[in-house]
């Protein structure tokens, strides 16, 4: 079939390349515990442009500008990409906000869940239990017939408009520019903001992880619902080909350290852990992919994938301006309310979002 | 498996649809016993999806390519 990233062996060298990458890429200087988180990540880029003003996570991160564009470029290359969109992207927008309001609640995406697992976080156990239950409710949804509609084929050029974003934000990454005063392009002085791997290094390792995803269809969110719906184990291979590797990688650089207390970007309020990462899950399946794959489906052209992912990075701004998002003291003041809201929203969207007959 | 009867193929289209609606409906079809379907689906995705499908309850696939759509044809 010529795609040798679309078989079992295929996925488990991607899961585990990337599980490698990410922790060497933490090792290289990226936060702790973060090699790749792209919640984090999109959080750092939201904040990089002023759209919150969390001072300690603003930075343009150059592994997300790879993602979609090594997504983009594969796809030219390979035929598959194909501009489609207008599948309710109205709500997608708002699946986006509530996923990540969800996952900063927790502190991370479904990749960090497991690079905090493979680095020794226990909290993260709960954060992935509470994944996986939002998935499980997901499932239940989408046995029920729910459906954001079929997408329709877009023009050509419409398929350039989010990779060209990545290019502008690269050449702002690139240029440092600053547009006034005391104002953007903000860059963290201090805290996970201002750690990072070297720009080259992390470009390159985004191109990479964007080219190998694309092929091989790497999803956190679908490897877990993909078990639930249709007791299909290709994708999970991959998630846990990553845990492995990121877990032998970080005993090997001295990046294991084992329990709930004082881990690295992270929080012990397992109540909160849990729900946080429920909301996030819940918001994936209905908007049909992790943060990961929505940024490698906006690669390949797919215009509502898009714009879940500028849903993400807005409610990420909405986060930290609205005091949603966690620290490593515990739960923020409104956090909680958030992720109620957002609860409410995904339940709302899973029992009236339904396709009558669809054969 | 054989509870159904043998109906004419059941055609679903699915073109449009992100997965993993396209599997969704193509495994309802058949667990409810159909053992003919023929799946029309616009991206590799799916057509790899509904592949693995087909393998998992020893069906036969064939592909077939039309203009931008992709028809699979699942039988026993």
């Amino acid at each position: 079939m010529g795609n040798i990233f679309a078989s079992r062996t295929g996925i488990i060298i991607v899961g585990g390349a990337i599980g490698i990458m990410a922790t060497l890429l933490q090792y290289l200087g990226n936060p702790p515990n973060m090699g790749i988180c792209v919640a984090c990540f999109e959080r750092d880029i939201a904040g990089a442009l002023g759209l919150h003003r969390a001072a300690i996570v603003q930075y343009i991160r150059p592994e997300i500008i790879g993602f979609v564009l090594g997504a983009f470029i594969i796809s030219l290359f390979v035929g598959e990409h194909r501009p489609r969109g207008g599948s309710s992207p109205l709500i997608r927008f708002f699946l986006g906000i509530f996923a990540m309001v969800g996952a900063l609640v927790f502190l991370g995406c479904p990749w960090r869940t497991l690079l905090r697992i493979a680095g020794g976080d226990l909290n993260a156990v709960v954060g992935l239990v509470g994944l996986a239950m939002g998935i499980f409710g997901g499932v239940l949804f989408l046995k029920n017939g729910y459906s954001l509609g079929r997408s329709q084929p877009q023009k050509p050029w419409s398929g350039y408009v989010f990779p060209a974003f990545m290019l502008g934000l690269f050449l702002l990454l690139l240029f440092g520019v600053t547009f006034s005063e005391g104002g953007p392009i903000f860059f963290s002085a201090s805290g996970p903001g201002s750690m990072h791997a070297p720009l080259w290094i992390s470009v390159a390792a985004g191109l990479i992880v964007g080219v190998i995803a694309q092929r091989s269809r790497f999803c956190t969110m679908g490897a877990f619902r993909d078990v639930m719906l249709i007791r299909d184990f290709h994708l999970i291979s991959g998630v846990a080909a990553l845990l492995a590797a990121a877990f032998a990688m970080n005993i090997m650089l001295g990046q294991f350290k084992l329990g709930f207390e004082g881990q690295p970007v992270a929080h012990t309020d397992h109540l909160w852990n849990f729900m946080g990462m429920s909301l996030a899950g819940l918001a994936f399946v209905l908007g049909g992919g992790c943060p990961g794959r929505q940024l490698f489906l906006s690669g390949e052209g797919d215009l509502d994938a898009g714009i879940f992912a500028l849903g993400m990075i807005f409610g990420a701004a909405f986060s930290h301006n609205f005091a949603m998002a966690s620290s490593p003291k515990g739960a923020a003041a409104f956090g909680p309310a958030g992720v109620v809201i957002g609860l409410v929203f995904c339940l709302v969207l899973g029992f009236v979002m339904r396709e009558k007959s669809t054969a | 498996m054989k509870e159904g009867i043998n109906m004419a193929t059941k055609k679903i289209d699915a073109r449009g649809l992100a997965c993993p609606q396209p599997v969704v409906l193509a495994s309802r079809a058949i667990r409810e016993g159909v053992d003919a379907l023929e799946v029309i689906v616009d991206n590799e995705v799916s057509k790899e999806n509904l592949l693995r499908l087909a393998k998992k309850y020893n069906m036969r696939a064939d592909v077939k390519e039309e203009n931008q759509d992709i028809v699979i044809q699942i039988a026993k």
